[in-house]
Order: C-alpha cells, then sequence, then structure tokens
C-alpha cells in the first residue's frame, strides 16, 4: 500500500559516501574525517537508495533479493527514519 | 544499525589496519601562523617526495585498508600536482579531505578538484575581522581571499566547513565568528583552541587562553548554540578546549600506532603530524613500504601496547581508556616521552600544566611579541 512515507524518495546527503570496504568486510558510509561500518541490513538497504527510487520501490527490490526476510516495509521505513534523525540521508 | 568501525589494537589484542592516512604534501606556506603544528626547524626539510612516490603511498596505504585521507601541510595547493593526486585517491576509493587556508585557491581550481573526486574542504580561518586575522596570518590579503573561496567552495555544492583556531586573542570573538559562520551559511564550524606543539609550544605563553577567558567563550558559544537551533539553523558547531584545562589526558590520537598514519613532505612516516619532535627515529616511504612500517618498524611499535608505561600510568585503572596521554606532550613537559601526559593531576609533572595555567592569567605577550612560523624564524631553530 503506497502511503506518503513510501512515495518519498531517500538519498544520500551531500558529503557521504556509501561504499563496499574490502578491508572491513562491509558496506560503509563515509563522510567527512568519519565512517561508520554498517551491519549487512543496513548495507543492503543503503546499496538501493540512489536518489531516484522511491521507499516503495527500494522495499519491493529488497524483497525480491531477500523472499526469505518476509515482507520490509516496516524494516525499510525504521532505518530510514534512523538514517535521517543521523543526517546521512534525506527524503524528497 | 551501526557498529565500531575501528577496533583498536588494544581492544583486539592484535595491530589493526591504519584508517586514516594524512599526506603532509608540503612544508611550503604562504601564512605564517605562530601556532602552526608544524616542526619549529620545517625549513631544515627538503626533497619533497615527488607525484610518483606520493602514489605508491596512497596505493599502499588504501591496500592495507585505509579509508579516510587527508591532504594537508604547509598549504597543500602549493602542490601544482594535487589535482593529480586527488585523482588517484579518488580512484583508489579513498574519501579525500583537503585542508587549506583558502590562499591559492581559486574557483577554476575548486571545481577541478571536484572533477577530479575531491569529497570535502576544510578552510581555516584566523579571526573573525580582517585585522586580527591578517595580523595571525602574517598575511595582508588573507581574509577576504577565505571568504570568497569558503563562498565558492559553497557554490560547488560542497559542505562549508570552517576552522577557526582559537587563542587568547581571538576567543573574546566567539559572538562575531558564530556570526561570521551563520552568515557564511557554513555546515560545520570547528572552534578549536590551540593545541601546543610546534610553533605553538614554543609560543605557548603567547597563546594559551586564561580559565577566564575559557569560561566565558564556553557560555557564549552554548548560548549562540540555543540562538542558532531555535532560529532554524543546521549550522553545527564543535568547540575544541586546550587539554592544559583538564585532569585527565586526551587518548591521543586514540593510542599511538593504532588508527593514524601520517606521511611527512620529505617521507618520514609519523604515528601524529608532531611526532617527528621525539628522539625517535621514524622510517620513511622512501626506504620502506607502508605495511611494512606500519607493522613492523621500531618507531610505529615504539609505544604500541602499555608494557612501555612507567607509573602511575602502569597501575592506572583508566590506562586503557587514554593510553598515558600524549606521547609529545610529555616530552616537550617533562624531557621524557615515556612519562605519563602532565594534564593527568596523578602525574608527578603535573606542575607543570598548572603553572602554564597561572602564567596564562597573568599573560601580557602581544601578538607582536610572538614568533612567527616563517623560514627565517625556523632556521633559528636548525643554525646552531
Amino acid at each position: 500500500m503506497e502511503t506518503a512515507e513510501t512515495k518519498g524518495i531517500p538519498r544520500l546527503r551531500v558529503g557521504f559516501r556509501f561504499q563496499w570496504e574490502p578491508a572491513q568486510n562491509a558496506y560503509v558510509l563515509l563522510y567527512p574525517e568519519g565512517m561508520v561500518r554498517l551491519n549487512e541490513s543496513a548495507g543492503a538497504v543503503l546499496s538501493e537508495v540512489d536518489g531516484e527510487r522511491s521507499v516503495a520501490d527500494i522495499v519491493q527490490n529488497l524483497e525480491r533479493r531477500f523472499p526469505e526476510a518476509g515482507p520490509l516495509t516496516v524494516d525499510v521505513l525504521d532505518f530510514l527514519r534512523d538514517a535521517r534523525q543521523q543526517s546521512w540521508i534525506d527524503i524528497r | 544499525m551501526t557498529d565500531n568501525p575501528n577496533p583498536t589494537a588494544k581492544a583486539s589484542g592484535r595491530i589493526g589496519p591504519p584508517f586514516w592516512l594524512l599526506a603532509e604534501l608540503t612544508y611550503r606556506c604562504p601564512l605564517q601562523c605562530p601556532y602552526c603544528s608544524n616542526p619549529l626547524d620545517f625549513d631544515n626539510t627538503r626533497q619533497e617526495l615527488t607525484t610518483d612516490e606520493w602514489v605508491r603511498v596512497l596505493r599502499q596505504g588504501r591496500e592495507m585498508g585505509a579509508a579516510q585521507l587527508g591532504f594537508s601541510g604547509g598549504e597543500p595547493l602549493v602542490r601544482q600536482d594535487l589535482a593529480e593526486l586527488i585523482a588517484e585517491a579518488r580512484h583508489l576509493g579513498y574519501y579525500s579531505n583537503l585542508i587549506t587556508s583558502g590562499l591559492g585557491l581559486t574557483e577554476a581550481k575548486v571545481q577541478s578538484f571536484q572533477n577530479a573526486g575531491l569529497d570535502h574542504i576544510q578552510v581555516s580561518f584566523q579571526a573573525s575581522d580582517p585585522e586580527l586575522n591578517n595580523a595571525v596570518a602574517g598575511s595582508r590579503k588573507a581574509f577576504e581571499q577565505k571568504l570568497a573561496m569558503a563562498r565558492a567552495v559553497k557554490d560547488a555544492g560542497y559542505p562549508m566547513v570552517l576552522n577557526f583556531v582559537i587563542h587568547r586573542h581571538n576567543i573574546h570573538q566567539m559572538n562575531d565568528i558564530i556570526e561570521l559562520c551563520d552568515r557564511l551559511d557554513a555546515d560545520y564550524v570547528e572552534l578549536a583552541t590551540c593545541q601546543y606543539y610546534g610553533w605553538a609550544f614554543k609560543n605557548r605563553e603567547g597563546l594559551m587562553p586564561s580559565r577566564e577567558q575559557l569560561v566565558k567563550a564556553e557560555a557564549e558559544v552554548n548560548a549562540c548554540r540555543e540562538r542558532l537551533a531555535a532560529a532554524g539553523s543546521l549550522m553545527k558547531l564543535i568547540f575544541v578546549t586546550p587539554d592544559y584545562y583538564e585532569e585527565r589526558p586526551k587518548a591521543c590520537m586514540n593510542g599511538w600506532g593504532s588508527l593514524f598514519l601520517t606521511v611527512a613532505p620529505d617521507g618520514t612516516a609519523l604515528p601524529c603530524h608532531s611526532a617527528r619532535l621525539l628522539p625517535i627515529d621514524f622510517p620513511n616511504v622512501r626506504e620502506s613500504g607502508l605495511s611494512s612500517i606500519w607493522y613492523d618498524s621500531a618507531g610505529f611499535n615504539y609505544y604500541r601496547g602499555d608494557s612501555w608505561m612507567p607509573e602511575p600510568c602502569r597501575s592506572c585503572d583508566e590506562k586503557g581508556k587514554d593510553f598515558g596521554g600524549c606521547r609529545c606532550q610529555a616530552y616537550l613537559l617533562t624531557g621524557n616521552a615515556d612519562n605519563a601526559d602532565p594534564v593527568c593531576s596523578k602525574s608527578p609533572h603535573h606542575d607543570r600544566i598548572l603553572a602554564a595555567r597561572r602564567a596564562a592569567d597573568h599573560a601580557t605577550t602581544g601578538l607582536e611579541d610572538l614568533t612567527y612560523r616563517n623560514p627565517e624564524n625556523s632556521r633559528l631553530f636548525f643554525r646552531g
């Protein structure tokens, strides 16, 4: 079901870079003079954030990638709210 | 959602890779700030690394797992190969930070660095008004140029990150500095009181604020924070106070040889940018690979772990938290880098910190009495 929240399009804020970091064996988020190492689910969600896909698209892609995980809307929204709180992303 | 990216050598019982690589590209600089962290005898350093040598260092660092890269100096803009090095850093996957005075920067250069993949630019200021700024920087045109470049950085789409070095001659300007930053629409503002190494140690008595000045400044910064938040500003203010007013030392560099690797202009590899002043032989990237320097060299292993610690650190239950503080500060203030950082109230040398605080209450040293960081003054420190 589409809601105002799932229609939103998240994108990384200026200055943040998301990438796979071999030395950490994890996805990380790099920002001025710092880095956060992301756990697997956070890495999976941010790998879908490209500034074009809506939250609904992201959920759909993740549910396709991880069919065993079941419905993911609530988890993805929780994470994105948290990520926005941390100023990693904004949502248009 | 996240976990600690940087398990230190101490926590895991083994040495982790360097996370930060600081490339001090040059000691050359058009400014003469009397609190510069470069060594006093910087002008004795010849033979900067070549472009190819820097590229090799960047590659080796990235292979080891370094993710953050700082380009600093001196003034890194004087290197004509900066855009080339930025492009290489981006290609390798570094997050690259340029730490600059803004002098020598142009809109075209900002554009070329951005095209090369630079992630972040920090512009340093000396004060909120041109007279004081230019007096401290020892340059007449510095202030207007800095303002223009701060705007150019923001116009290019970067966050505007400004750094003000705070000392007893500008600490009364907090309101003005923050107002200037707000007018410029800065995103992050670091108000960093001097750390007393290099030229700042030489000039400490003329730079260190009194406790009274510090308390007043902190109150002003806090009031500004509230005003800004109420006005809906997103500007972040970070006020770094001097450790000379603390009772416990800082966990310097998060531990010796734990996360930071500095390469000086001549290729000397250091566990921090001040460590060159210690009586320790540090390796050079011209002679060894970065990996063997980091993991195997005597210099980088000198203060790893805690078996080197004398009392009171040895039996202290906080040694895992602050690693005994800063080796350079211990050396500068006690003559022996093994000692506890005298900032610690448990240190038998803590009286030297107390003396510095008392001196700050009565100091009359004017700006004109400071020793400015320039080649002429530098030569005084290496010619017998």
